[in-house]
């Protein structure tokens, strides 16, 4: 995080409880997750004990605290996606990804989380890989969307390919 | 300035746009439209009519609620048709610029109809079947006027109610509210005129007025589509509603997961902000009003009133024990006025066509709209504004089109997560508050999702319990182990485990968490557990006493199995599709899957190519054939 943004963050306007999540949430859209260190100094700058940032950040779906892939799958879970095999879908992407859901691969490349409706629920089943959108998803497909993703690697099987 | 002169200044910025000899491009940048192509097509139309020579102008707009259709885009051409295009690509835009921007030719084959209304008045498509029942207050400038340009909702009547609010005494405002008949669209029903009253009769100076845009319904996206599509409706209701109740801070509470209705939001606050219809002395009264945006971070609990203040104080997001009513003690203590979007955002017109002309529409108990997301296995998906009183059987067959392909009816679910799911007997409830409690469902956040006979009911069940359970906050006992332990049952039922007498045990458990939890969600947590157990026992009993999911659904009774006599042989798309290598050609060539190794992931399924369709399910797992189960042992 660079000194400007941090100086924008931690502004004298927002030491009060109430800027608690806003400020969690501005430092995980900047480094991507809440680090132990990152919370011990909103816990200062609002004198909280650690524990009451914690608290908070945990209860919450939207921080992590692990660092996000560079491509974060996120496989929508809503009623729509679910009706329309959602869940083949995110198991789909857990297999060809080799992740568990929750879970950042080795390399930092991909990340996979379960989401609950972002709300494209005519489209369904959806995933979204960063800022894209994929709709009606089927397990093959996720195997094509992630071949394309990373042409060079070597895939699991031999002899499959595209379909 | 007075809203005379905003109104004046509007409509002639607006008429200029729209009566001048100028061709407009309307492109439905929602995020529906956006996740369906729409910002590549908004793209194309730019590019392609950049060099024309014909004065054009692009606009991003709202949704219509045309979901399946998107991208939308509507054409304004002077003295010709208004005509609104869907499945719009970029290879279409160039169709459209040439046919009819350039050219004389509308491109009727490319249009879903014509567009009628604007102007303050809904904007319709008279020629699609599924506008005749609606009733457009909410939806009435959505896709049509821009959420980008306050001028747009001025011209249309815009803060036209806040203005005569504002001339008014505040007990004359919560009168008019109060002849309404409003109640509460978050889901409740609570009469808007009672909690308004109760707030502005609250004693202390600082009062507060929280809008509650969480949706956290898991199928639900009308609150994001009006914030995106007409976020000025909201703000204004939120100033009467502050005016009425005696705040002069407001807050909408949204999600996070919603980026855009936010950034629509900002955009909007600031022009409101400019034209005076918000902030220090709104309209040169003596009234102010600010409002704050505040994220809310992910909790399905947080839609509930006090859990809702818990998260603006930056706590966690725990309900509190009601009385105090936060129209008494809310934020901070002080007498807080929550209501849902659609809520606020009926205010404006309610004040401006009077009360009397919002309680003729609907029913006696339930006066107005009702807005409802059709998702599920309909023809239509998309949004529907109907006036209370309306049929379920409306909503599914004139509005939302019946089944996809042909397929047949099994069940709607009304209210999410909260609600109950209704079979086709009930399907003439009539949609009111009382109506759809008495059924066993909610009207909830307005979510209706449609299930055909492939999907189980056992499951359904499981699922929303599953989101229940996630989402508990763990406060109270009932709620967060109550939820493990249906959950527990219903898992135990889709593997074809469990017994009769375990039904009964369920429902029990469920009744307890009823009757005991601390707050209205974990009440409503057991809601599609009790009615599926009402309405569709039957499918309980296949899953325990048959070991049958009947929509082959759930995969421990259920087995993929490839039909010998459909089976192409030569094609091996199977074979290379399958990740587990459990399908494998017999001595014939034809395909056979090993039931030992099959995971049941349903690649087969969906890579079998459509002229032979042999891939099936079948449930219980005992009907395929002896044969055809594994592959020989090879010596």
């Amino acid at each position: 995080m660079d000194t400007a943004r941090k100086a924008e963050i931690f502004n004298e306007g927002r030491r009060q409880r109430r800027h608690l999540i806003d400020i969690l949430q501005d430092i995980q859209s900047c480094e991507g997750y809440l680090s132990r260190e990152a919370m011990q100094e909103v816990a200062a700058f609002l004198s909280l004990p650690p524990s009451a940032v914690w608290g908070v950040a945990t209860f919450y779906n939207q921080f992590r605290f692990t660092p996000p892939g560079r491509n974060p799958v996120r496989v929508c879970m809503g009623t729509a996606c679910h009706l329309a095999g959602g869940q083949l879908v995110l198991e789909a992407m857990a297999r060809e990804l080799k992740l568990e859901i929750g879970a950042t691969s080795e390399d930092r490349e991909f990340s996979l989380e379960r989401v609950a409706c972002i709300g494209c629920c005519a489209l369904a089943p959806v995933v979204t890989i960063g800022e894209s959108v994929y709709p009606k998803m089927t397990p093959p497909r996720v195997e094509e969307i992630l071949v394309q993703m990373k042409p060079a690697e070597g895939r699991g099987k031999s002899g499959d390919g595209p379909t | 300035m007075t809203i005379e002169e905003l109104f004046r200044q509007a409509k002639m910025n607006r008429d200029m746009l729209y009566e001048g000899r100028i061709t407009h491009v309307l492109v439905g940048t929602a995020t529906c439209g956006r996740a369906a192509g729409a910002m590549a097509v908004l793209e194309a139309f730019r590019r392609e009519t950049a060099g024309s020579g014909i004065d054009v102008r692009v606009t991003e707009v709202g949704c219509m609620g045309l979901c399946s259709q998107e991208p939308l885009v509507i054409i304004i051409k002077p003295d010709n048709l208004t005509v609104c295009y869907h499945h719009v690509t970029p290879q279409i835009v160039h169709q459209l610029v040439e046919g009819y921007i350039l050219g004389d030719d509308p491109c009727l084959d490319l249009a879903l109809g014509t567009v009628s209304g604007g102007d303050g008045s809904p904007v319709i498509i008279p020629e699609l079947e599924s506008f005749e029942r609606q009733q457009r207050l909410l939806l009435r400038n959505s896709g049509f006027n821009s959420p980008l340009e306050i001028d747009h909702y001025i011209a249309c009547g815009g803060y036209a109610g806040l203005a005569n609010a504002l001339k008014s005494q505040t007990t004359q405002v919560i009168e008019e509210i109060e002849r309404s008949g409003l109640r509460g669209r978050g889901g409740a029903g609570y009469p808007t005129g009672a909690k308004l009253r109760a707030c502005s009769e609250a004693a202390g100076d600082s009062k507060y007025v929280i809008c509650n845009a969480d949706e956290g319904d898991p199928g639900a996206f009308m609150d994001r589509v009006l914030i995106e599509s007409d976020p000025h409706a909201l703000l204004e209701g939120m100033a009467i509603a502050g005016f009425a109740a005696g705040a002069r801070q407001g807050y909408i509470y949204v999600r996070e997961e919603y980026p855009l209705a936010i950034e629509r939001l900002q955009r909007a606050l600031a022009q409101a902000a400019e034209k005076g219809v918000l902030g220090s002395g709104i309209l040169g009264s003596q009234f102010d009003f600010h409002i704050e945006i505040v994220k809310g971070a992910g909790a399905f609990v947080s839609g509930e009133e006090t859990a809702m203040i818990a998260a603006i104080e930056g706590r966690r997001s725990w309900p509190d024990q009601r009385p105090p009513y936060p129209a008494q003690s809310g934020l901070w203590d002080k007498p807080t006025l929550v209501n849902n979007v659609k809520t606020l955002a009926l205010l404006p017109q309610i004040i401006r066509n009077g009360g009397e002309w919002f309680a003729g529409m609907g029913t006696k108990q339930c006066s107005g709209t009702a807005l409802f997301a059709l998702a599920g296995k309909l023809v239509n998906t998309g949004l529907a504004e109907v006036p209370m009183g309306t049929t379920l059987r409306t909503l599914v067959y004139d509005i939302g089109g019946g089944i996809r392909n042909g397929r047949q009816f099994k069940g709607v679910q009304i209210g999410g997560p909260s609600g109950g799911c209704l079979p086709e007997s009930l399907l003439d409830t009539p949609i009111d508050f009382e109506s759809l409690k008495q059924a066993g469902a909610v009207m909830g956040s307005g979510g209706l999702i449609v299930m055909d006979e492939d999907n189980c009911m056992v499951d359904t069940a499981r699922f929303f319990t599953d989101f229940s359970r996630r989402e508990s906050c763990g406060k109270c006992t009932p709620c967060r182990i109550g939820t493990c332990q249906m959950l527990r049952m219903l898992e135990d039922f889709t593997r074809g485990q469990g017994t009769l007498q375990d039904l009964d045990t369920l429902q029990s458990i469920a009744e307890d968490i009823r009757a005991t939890s601390l707050c209205g969600l974990g009440r409503m947590s057991p809601n599609p557990v009790l009615t599926t157990l009402r309405y569709y026992r039957a499918e309980y009993e296949a899953h325990i006493l048959e070991k049958r999911c009947p929509a082959r659904v759930c995969k421990d009774l259920t087995a993929y199995y490839i039909l010998p006599e459909k089976c192409e042989r030569g094609c091996d798309h199977c074979v290379l599709a399958c990740p587990a290598e459990a399908i494998f050609s017999d001595g014939q060539g034809l395909k056979v899957v090993d039931q030992v190794k099959c995971t049941k992931c349903g690649s087969c399924e969906a890579v079998c190519p459509p002229e032979y369709n042999a891939v099936v399910r079948l449930s219980p797992v005992s009907l395929v054939p002896a044969g055809r189960r594994t592959r020989p042992e090879t010596p």
